[in-house]
């Protein structure tokens, strides 16, 4: 009886793992290479970003403001005199901090509900779903934006904002998964046998759905850093005078006669960003899903 | 199709409904006390009862539900603690100005990223195709905002080709005012929809009526176009809805980029003021904007698409 108590067999030692997919779709393509090795240079300066900043971020001098580059500001100077390639250093943390950690809380908020729907059905899954169907038909942009006019901003705001924008998107990916993954065989030999509902959910239903959200994790840490972007470019997301690369621009813009860099520097470092990660995650999905390609 | 558009527009009343709940939600119950939300920490409690009495906080939650709704549905939304004019009034200034960028960046981001999609489509993996899928890549990763700013620098600042702020007077002067902004919005659009054009366009190519066609000797133009193009309208329907919103959520940032009236200048001014009534405000226009488009974009299906004709 022991065997049928357990109906899903550990993987055999050396075969493929649930999540080779990752590896094989990361080194596949030269484009993928270059992207990852894009994000592991960002992810290293956001890191090291004491050691490398040449400046302090937050440091004025009237003596030195509105700088064209030099070779003792690369990227020259705001009107504040604040070095700009050190504001930008220290940016980095700030966008990749929110583009890992939304879509990581949103993922599992969202896959919560959506299993909880799909699984359960029912009035629950009525309510969850239209809640969701709504939700869907904002962008997340836009979702993102009204939460954050009510809430405002600030480092736990945003967090809050971005995950609750990426939510609805998770739950309908979780609960379309939840259905069909309910159909199979072993989930029905395991409700037949009375395993508990809870242990049923997380050892067979929940590891069986896992390869599309955390797909879905990885397409989302693009726009989770241009949402962050977006929302401290409005003013509504990471507050001043600590720097991310969306309210560098916004000084840059209140500055326009003053210096162009900062909005041509901090814009291209979003920019890069993002189409690695946009690669990265396409990557990801055409490795899961070959008939995307 | 009369049964059809009808349950569409009856489906339409609980979302409202709905929307207009989590709205009140949001404002009323997620932040805490809107009172200090809206005079700050330093307010004394005097001033926060005052303010309380004056936006009818202190009924019972049900009731300020209700008279929430019934202000949205009679267009009375309470006056600005700023300007001291009144939210709909506001609203309906800006208003005109939104819709404006939104539609001629639609129109010229349509413009340009169908024909592009249909060179990429018939071009498949040589050097056009892929120029396209280039520009869609770098149009998914630049932020709308940056590009606005880089052509304002360049085109207004440098160039003096356009203004660098305001909205315009007059047709011709507001057209010349929206060129920048509207550009900068379907630059962005382009990518998306050309991307968009392209997979579709692909898709309904490699259909069987697609070689027939060939085989009866219908020339290239007509089977692209005629029998192609015209069956890639459907995806690419879904497609411009939510291009459409997502122009309008990126119309708040360009807003600011540009110095120009509109909703999004609107409900970001009033976040930085605290200006409740007009926050609550933007935010039920925004709404509004989603629920109206969405409804728009499923009666356009039933044109692009006759068999939802039949079949309902």
């Amino acid at each position: 009886m022991t065997i049928i108590a357990d109906p899903v067999p550990e993987l055999v030692d050396g075969g493929p793992g649930r999540f080779d997919f990752l590896r094989r779709a990361l080194f596949g393509r030269p484009a993928t290479i270059v992207a990852v090795v894009i994000i592991a240079a960002f992810v290293v300066v956001a890191a090291l970003a004491p050691i490398l900043a040449p400046y302090d971020p937050l440091t004025q001098s009237m003596l030195r403001i509105n700088k064209s580059p030099s070779w003792e500001n690369w990227l020259g100077t705001d009107q504040f005199g604040r070095d700009v390639l050190s504001r930008m250093i220290y940016g980095s943390r700030n966008s990749l901090l929110f583009g890992l950690i939304s879509p990581f809380l949103a993922a599992i908020f969202g896959t919560t509900l959506g299993v909880i729907a799909g699984y359960f059905g029912g009035v629950v899954d009525r309510i969850i779903s239209r809640v969701i169907d709504l939700l869907l038909a904002f962008p997340e942009l836009l979702l993102a934006i009204m939460i954050a006019a009510v809430l405002g901003g600030g480092f736990w705001n945003v967090i809050v904002v971005i995950t609750v924008a990426f939510i609805p998107g998770f739950a309908r990916v979780a609960r379309a998964q939840t259905l069909s993954v309910k159909q199979d065989p072993y989930v029905e030999a395991a409700i037949a046998i009375g395993v508990r509902t809870p242990v049923i959910i997380f050892r067979h239903i929940i590891p069986n759905i896992m390869a599309p959200i955390i797909v879905l994790m990885m397409l989302w840490v693009a726009s989770a850093i241009r949402l962050e972007a977006s929302l401290s470019f409005l003013g509504i997301g990471t507050q001043p005078p600590n720097p991310s690369w969306g309210n560098i621009i916004r000084d840059g813009l209140n500055n326009l006669f003053g210096s162009p860099w900062p909005i041509i520097g901090a814009g291209a470092a979003i920019t890069l960003v993002v189409l690695a990660f946009n690669l990265v995650g396409d990557a990801v999905r055409d490795a899961l899903d070959p008939s995307t390609v | 199709m009369a049964r059809y558009l009808l349950l569409r527009l009856l489906d339409a009343i609980p979302t409202v409904f709905l929307v207009l709940l989590l709205v009140f939600i949001a404002m009323r119950i997620l932040p805490g006390d809107p009172a200090i939300a809206a005079l700050g920490d330093m307010a004394t409690a005097e001033q926060l009862q005052l303010f309380r009495e004056k936006m009818g906080l202190n009924a019972p939650l049900w009731m300020q539900f209700f008279s929430f709704v019934w202000g949205v549905l009679t267009l009375n939304m309470g006056t600005s603690m700023m300007s001291n004019q009144s939210v709909v009034g506001l609203v309906l200034y800006n208003l005109p100005y939104t819709i404006e960028l939104t539609l001629v960046a639609m129109v010229m981001g349509v413009a340009a990223g169908v024909p592009l999609g249909v060179l990429a489509a018939t071009h498949r993996n040589k050097l056009p195709d892929s120029g396209v899928r280039l520009f869609s890549l770098i149009g998914y990763a630049v932020p709308d905002f940056y590009l606005g700013a880089l052509l304002l620098i360049v085109f207004a600042l440098n160039l003096h080709w356009f203004p660098i702020n305001g909205g315009g007077e007059g047709f011709v002067d507001r057209m010349y005012h929206v060129f920048l902004p509207a550009l900068t919005l379907a630059l962005v659009k382009a990518a998306f929809i050309g991307r968009l054009t392209r997979t579709s366009l692909l898709e309904v190519l490699s259909k069987d009526y697609i070689r027939t066609a060939r085989a009866k000797g219908a020339k290239e133009n007509r089977v692209i176009y005629r029998h192609g193009l015209r069956n890639a309208l459907l995806p690419l329907t879904t497609g411009m809805g939510l291009s459409l919103l997502a122009t309008l959520s990126g119309s708040v940032a360009i807003e600011l980029v540009f110095n120009r009236p509109g909703i999004g200048k609107l409900l970001i001014g009033a976040i930085a003021e605290r200006d409740y009534a007009v926050i609550q405000g933007g935010v039920v226009v925004f709404a509004m904007f989603v629920v109206v488009i969405n409804l728009l974009m499923d009666l356009l299906y039933i044109v692009v698409d006759p068999r939802i004709r039949v079949n309902s």
